[in-house]
């Protein structure tokens, strides 16, 4: 008998994209998705849909009349209609009552949750390169990041009440990719980006592709345990306004803060751009080891963080200055020079 | 080339609606960056020309196209940094160039024991704080580089990564917080990785006190360098505790602005900003014989005693070191 996989968060694409795939896996009978809405869609093919509230006991019904056995928990976001409360009440009411109903389920064998980077925080005095076992020096003061820490805290506490069940916890940074749809995409998305002046953060992304095979891995057969998901290498907050074209408006901190508090009054997406915790990460920003899942878990992403950066950015419109541009012209310039110079023309030659 | 198109063919003027031209279009920028191309080509072929090269020197054109290299890459974010958020093209054409006339041409720093510190791999780099400013680990920066040829990673108090500004320099040129997890990663990487135990005690002591060690921390950095199994190189440096001669306090002051100190000198801060000009002195940077940390078992880290006495060995080494180059030195300023 093969699997029988509980999707929560289905109606995201995250969680969409994930259900189609396993449901075209091998030794996988079944997928269930689970989403408070009726049902979406662009629902896969091969996916069952259950509409059940995750913050009511009905999750349980589900889970014993389907038979499940692994359960991948992705509906722990920052985004979501009807405000922050009910954004949170998803979160951490969810959490704990799809885990009472999984304590329930004699026959649930692995659970996969997905958590974020933003537990470790973002704060000058932290070290450079967060690794899975370093602890946070405070919990998040409050928004999704304080949600995923208190998400993997009843994580933890579930893992020690049914050490029969393989646990794992995926830490992802920020995602990115053509699809991307995450409070960091609507920021880039922003004409000008507001930056806090003095500060360069390093950021870190993983390209939704990546995302998804970790996903995948996880749900099948991989090492439980908890694991940095994140792309090699860093890239400076200037670095992506300039790969993006988009100027920057370099602000003084508490003046970041304002302008923030202000669009968080706007619609959507430049309410979303500017929560508490995303002025911290484009403050301080954050960087986590992954050699974790690079050893123990066995995956290396195929996505650099810049590729990552890269494939997001071929799929915005461009700013106001494209990179193309801005070459174009200081090439134009060195081959005025190179003209001028009628001698020693092999000499000129790019650094 | 992606500058120099085609005129348009006039036959191509009928634009279709879908490819209207449009902010993301090349149409309108090449027609003005041609025009100013070709004035700019023009001046230069002519009087220009012969000016630049007789202002500037022979061989001003492929500097200035190293420079305008460069320069793309910067403005369209074309370069790499490392996780720490090291950028390495910065450090070099940059801040490095910018220190290198302090460090040969004002202090004369006399860079001895070079040597000592190895080509490849891993290496922590012990030194005397001193001076008010920390003027005395960037210049250590400035000889690693010129004279090892590597990178000098520095481990700087959190103070630096709370200021605006000064976080982001700092984390430019390659210095992270110091502590544990960022000194063991980066030792495990194979970088050379340089510490001031004293902190601010040393850095802030009174000038009556001046090469006199201040208690060496914790000892973490020797903990850090066993787990990595690098060797420790002591470095003393001297000439730096003249620089700003801190003969007093505004210890209300520094309280108030949450700072460990706000120096009085000689010139500040009764000279203004001119104050703020360091003294002219001499200076010498003495590398110390490494010392081995691969012989020692696994857990030695976790052996207080012998963190302790590691850490006294290293203190007492450059305080030795301290005080022979100060016996030798014919003057502050000579």
């Amino acid at each position: 008998m093969g699997k029988v996989v509980l999707v929560t968060g289905v109606a995201h694409w995250l969680g969409a994209r994930f259900a189609g795939q396993i449901a075209g896996q091998p030794g996988v009978d079944r997928v269930v998705g689970v989403d408070a809405g009726p049902p979406p869609a662009a629902l896969p093919f091969g996916v069952e849909y259950a509409q059940v509230d995750l913050r009511r006991p009905a999750i349980a019904r589900v889970i014993a009349e389907h038979e499940v056995d692994t359960v991948v928990h992705l509906h722990v976001t920052s985004l979501g209609h009807g405000g922050r409360a009910l954004v949170k009440e998803t979160n951490v009411i969810g959490t704990m009552q799809l885990l009472g109903a999984c304590q329930k389920a004699p026959g649930v064998r692995r659970l996969v949750v997905k958590s974020t980077t933003a537990v470790y925080g973002s704060a000058p005095r932290d070290p450079a390169v967060f690794g899975e076992r370093m602890q946070p020096k405070a919990l998040p003061a409050g928004g999704f990041a304080r949600d995923a820490a208190e998400v993997e805290g009843y994580v933890r506490g579930f893992a020690r009440r049914r050490p029969d069940v393989a646990v794992t916890v995926l830490r992802f940074a920020n995602i990115l990719g053509a699809h991307g749809d995450t409070p960091l995409t609507a920021y880039f998305r922003l004409p000008l980006l507001p930056t806090a002046l003095g500060h360069d953060p390093r950021l870190q992304f993983v390209h939704e592709d990546d995302a998804l095979e970790v996903l995948r891995l996880a749900a099948l057969d991989a090492p439980s345990g908890t694991y940095n998901v994140a792309g090699d290498g860093v890239l400076l907050l200037s670095q992506c306004a300039r790969r993006l074209g988009r100027p920057t408006v370099p602000l003084l901190r508490p003046a970041l803060g304002v302008v923030g508090r202000l669009a968080r009054q706007l619609t959507a997406p430049a309410d979303r751009a500017f929560s508490q915790e995303q002025l911290q990460l484009l403050t301080h920003g954050r960087v986590v080891d992954t050699a974790l899942l690079r050893g123990t878990f066995g995956y290396t992403p195929r996505w650099s963080t810049s590729e990552a950066f890269a494939d997001f950015a071929a799929h915005v419109k461009p700013g106001p200055l494209p990179p193309a541009r801005l070459t174009a012209v200081t090439d134009r310039l060195t081959d005025l020079l190179a003209d001028h110079r009628p001698t020693e023309p092999e000499e000129l030659r790019p650094r | 080339m992606t500058a120099a198109r085609e005129p348009a063919d006039p036959a191509a003027k009928v634009i279709p609606i879908e490819s209207a031209p449009s902010w993301s279009g090349p149409e309108p920028r090449p027609a003005l960056a041609d025009r100013l191309a070709d004035g700019v080509g023009a001046a230069l072929s002519g009087q220009l020309g012969a000016t630049a090269t007789r202002l500037l020197g022979k061989g001003w054109e492929q500097r200035a196209a190293g420079g305008l290299g460069f320069l793309r890459r910067r403005l369209t974010g074309d370069y790499e940094v490392d996780d720490f958020g090291f950028d390495r093209e910065l450090t070099e054409e940059v801040f490095l160039a910018m220190l290198r006339p302090l460090a040969e041409k004002y202090f004369r720093i006399d860079v001895r024991g070079t040597e000592h510190i190895p080509a490849d791999g891993g290496v922590l780099i012990v030194a005397n704080h001193s001076g008010t400013i920390p003027l005395d680990a960037l210049m250590t920066q400035v000889a690693v580089h010129d004279h090892a040829d590597r990178h000098l990673r520095m481990l700087a108090a959190d103070l630096v990564f709370v200021l605006p500004v000064v976080n982001e320099l700092a984390r430019k040129a390659g210095h992270t917080l110091a502590c544990n997890e960022d000194a063991q990663t980066l030792l495990e990487r194979g970088e050379v990785v340089g510490v001031w135990p004293e902190g601010f005690k040393g850095i802030g002591k009174p000038f009556a006190d001046r090469y006199k060690l201040q208690r060496f921390g914790r000892g973490g950095f020797v903990a850090s360098a066993l787990r990595a199994g690098v060797p420790i190189v002591p470095c003393s440096i001297v000439g730096a505790e003249e620089t700003y001669p801190m003969i007093g306090n505004f210890k209300t002051l520094a309280r108030l602005l949450g700072l460990p100190y706000v120096p009085i000198t000689p010139t500040f801060p009764w000279l203004g900003p001119l104050g703020a000009i360091p003294l002219p002195t001499k200076w010498t940077i003495q590398f110390g014989e490494p010392i081995p940390t691969d012989s020692y078992p696994k857990d030695a880290a976790d052996d207080p005693m012998l963190v302790f006495n590691l850490t006294d060995q290293v203190r007492e080494t450059i305080q030795h070191t301290l005080y022979k180059l100060l016996v030798q030195r014919r003057s502050v300023f000579g």
